[in-house]
């Protein structure tokens, strides 16, 4: 898997093409709620260093694609291969520990928790202590409870949070709460992340900051990017590669330049925007 | 300047809760040693540590973990009936009177362990409220069981029956549990100092807990099971872990109650118990170690003192009941704690600069 070793941004290019087998697969994916379809047939292939966008109309299907990627949703068809290894039969956890994390449309925060011990939260698998050194706080307590909180401070600082860490999670502005989300995720030590709608509810200051953000994120952790955003030109401008759903199933897929022109899009998505103006 | 409120949370609740502990016993013991408790007072203070330990463990489980359990008492029989058989199948063989209570209260907090784990493993991996409806049934099986339960010794060991003494079958034994009357003949071996050791006990266990790895694990499933999850969280295993430990110190409260009487009846943890234990816990406030142990002591002894009021006793416990809920719950009333918090250290910070000036 992916370790979270800095990657010098520069020359980051020629090294993403060292590993050509993609982190994150899926095949003829669907899922039916009470006998009727929610998303059908979706097959996607994500490369270890790519940003990818899956965008598409209100209940299109795409929050149900990320619940069925982390097993919240046991799909009904087809597979998902996390890093060669397919996921069918494994619990949500089970399934971040083979290396996928995400953050949630509706934002769902430890909010009666610290920014730092939310961060720790997410550290839970990546820095251990065992259960007699939780109850006597000696036997290598101290040094995990060291070690979690340099690298919460560490992953808080580099969105710019550690000033914040000792707020109660659920005090922060609107922004910020959605950026400790995904630094709880990655805490995580992920291949690939998953951001639903990380942009709503932003200002363009704040998108613009963020767009920088995953940026970053992909270039130091070397990780995968897929978000679904309703903000085209945060998703135009990030992503290389696009997905399109629309009532659940896949319209169109490839690069940026070729979904603006897909009349099938256009029709779905973009037109139906433009009507609404 | 040395301000409380600038401690961790952590902290803070730390030095509260060993300090009420340790000052209630510094004032308690002398007072009990040279004889100037009342009887009735001093008969409460080792069922007193007892409930504290119970409100106590029962928080992890209702305040920390957010799983409603209406069973704590029957953990805290399963403790108090294997306490009773231990210790008094051991009286020949530990005559010492300490180590066989330590002894004990060790057996009843494994027996009372694993009864925790047996209820847990079932129901702790479904989503969804079923540990209330499970626990109160437990509570209530294992009352039954201990009901009709008669357990002796004699020199080849212990005898267990379901029917009567007779079917013992022993020679020359000793009866331990006689059905409906419960364990008999207990040397009462509990004692006030050991009673505050086994609350500090629990604080360490509980308090440790509450701030590490684990106990994040248990507060981050509380706060939101999605979200603990999709970070790699194993929900059964920190469900059962807190459960677990919750039931572990039940019985261990369990074995030092019991050895406090000469009789225990298994009909004294029952339902009613079990409710009283949550009305602690509820109105000290949920995942508040201190909240549980000041409103156990007081709504504990309140009762006993308004025996003589006993046509305002049920109204005089009602405003009891309300006035400590908004002591330990309100805003206000947590701002004023540590205005008085604040005051003493301060006034103690003050003495020993003074102290530091006059040298
Ligand atoms: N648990 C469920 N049970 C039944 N239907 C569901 C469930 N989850 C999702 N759906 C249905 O699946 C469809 C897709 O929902 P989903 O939340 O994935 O849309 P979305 O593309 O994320 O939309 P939005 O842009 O509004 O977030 C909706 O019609 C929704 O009602
Ligand atoms: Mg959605």
């Amino acid at each position: 898997m992916t370790k979270m070793v800095p990657v010098p941004s520069r020359g980051i290019i020629p090294e993403r093409d060292v590993d050509k087998r993609p982190i994150l697969e899926t095949h003829h994916l669907g899922i039916d709620f009470g006998g009727l379809t929610a998303v059908d047939d979706i097959s996607l292939t994500i490369g270890r260093t790519e940003i990818s966008g899956l965008i598409g109309p209100n209940g299109a299907g795409k929050t149900t694609v990320f619940n069925m990627l982390t097993n919240v949703y046991q799909p009904t068809r087809g597979t998902i291969l996390l890093d060669g290894k397919p996921t069918a039969g494994k619990t949500t956890a089970q399934v971040n520990r083979m290396g996928i994390a995400r953050t949630f449309q509706n934002i769902r925060l430890f909010s009666n928790m610290s920014v730092l011990d939310n961060v720790k939260v997410g550290l839970h698998n990546e820095i251990k202590e065992n259960l007699f050194a939780s109850v006597t706080h000696a036997f290598g307590y101290v040094k995990a409870e060291r070690k979690a909180r340099e690298r919460a401070l560490e992953l808080l600082d580099f969105f710019s949070m550690a000033d914040m860490a000792d707020a109660e999670a659920g005090s922060l502005p609107y922004g910020a709460q959605r950026r400790l989300e995904i630094v709880r995720a990655l805490a995580t030590n992920p291949g690939i992340i998953l951001l639903d709608e990380p942009a709503a509810g932003m200002n363009p200051s704040e998108t613009a900051e963020l767009m920088e953000n995953i940026r970053r994120i992909r270039d130091t952790f070397g990780i995968a990017v897929l978000l679904i955003e309703h903000d085209m030109s945060l998703v135009m401008n990030l992503c290389e590669g696009i997905c399109v759903l629309d009532h659940g199933k896949v319209i169109a897929k490839g690069s940026p330049d070729e979904i603006k022109q897909n009349p099938a899009v256009i029709e779905a998505y973009l037109g139906k925007k433009k009507e609404a103006e | 300047m040395l301000k409380f409120k600038s401690l961790k949370k952590t902290t803070r609740t730390a030095v509260t809760s060993y300090g009420i502990i340790l000052v209630a016993f510094a004032i308690m013991f002398p007072l009990q040693q040279f004889g100037l408790l009342s009887n009735a007072m001093a008969g409460q203070l080792v069922p007193i540590c007892t409930y504290i330990v119970m409100a106590i463990s029962l928080n992890l489980t209702v305040g920390v973990l957010g799983e409603l359990s209406l069973g704590h008492a029957g953990f805290m029989s399963v403790g108090a009936f294997c306490g009773a058989i231990t210790s008094s199948a051991l009286q020949e063989v530990i005559p010492a009177a300490p180590l066989r209570l330590l002894v004990a209260i060790i057996i009843g907090g494994i027996f009372a362990g694993i009864a925790g784990l047996l209820v847990g493993i079932p129901v702790l991996r479904l989503r969804g409220d079923y540990l209330a409806i499970v626990t109160l049934a437990f509570g209530e099986i294992i009352r039954n069981i201990i009901n009709c339960l008669y357990v002796g010794v004699d020199k080849r060991g212990l005898h267990i029956s379901m029917k009567d003494i007779a079917s013992l079958g022993m020679e020359n034994g000793r009866v331990i549990i006689n059905g409906p009357q419960g364990a008999v003949g207990i040397t009462r071996i509990s004692t006030f100092a050991s009673g505050i050791v086994l609350i500090l006990f629990t604080l360490f266990i509980v308090l440790n807990l509450m701030n590490s790895r684990t106990g994040r694990a248990i507060t981050a499933i509380r706060d939101n099971r999605i979200a603990a999850e999709s970070v790699g969280i194993s929900i059964t295993k920190y469900k059962l872990t807190a459960f677990i430990t919750s039931s572990v110190l039940a019985g261990m409260a369990g074995a030092l109650y019991a050895m406090n009487f000469s009789t225990v009846a298994a009909k004294k943890f029952d339902f009613n118990t079990s409710i009283l234990i949550l009305v602690f816990v509820v109105l000290g406030g949920m995942g508040n170690i201190t909240g549980s142990i000041i409103a156990t002591t007081i709504l504990y002894m309140v009762p006993e003192i308004l025996r003589e009021f006993s046509d305002y006793r049920m109204l005089i416990y009602a405003i009891v009941l309300i006035l400590v809920m908004l002591f330990t719950n309100s805003a206000k009333a947590k701002l004023f704690r540590e205005r008085v918090f604040d005051f003493v250290l301060r006034r103690k910070k003050n003495e020993e600069e003074e102290g530091v000036k006059n040298d």
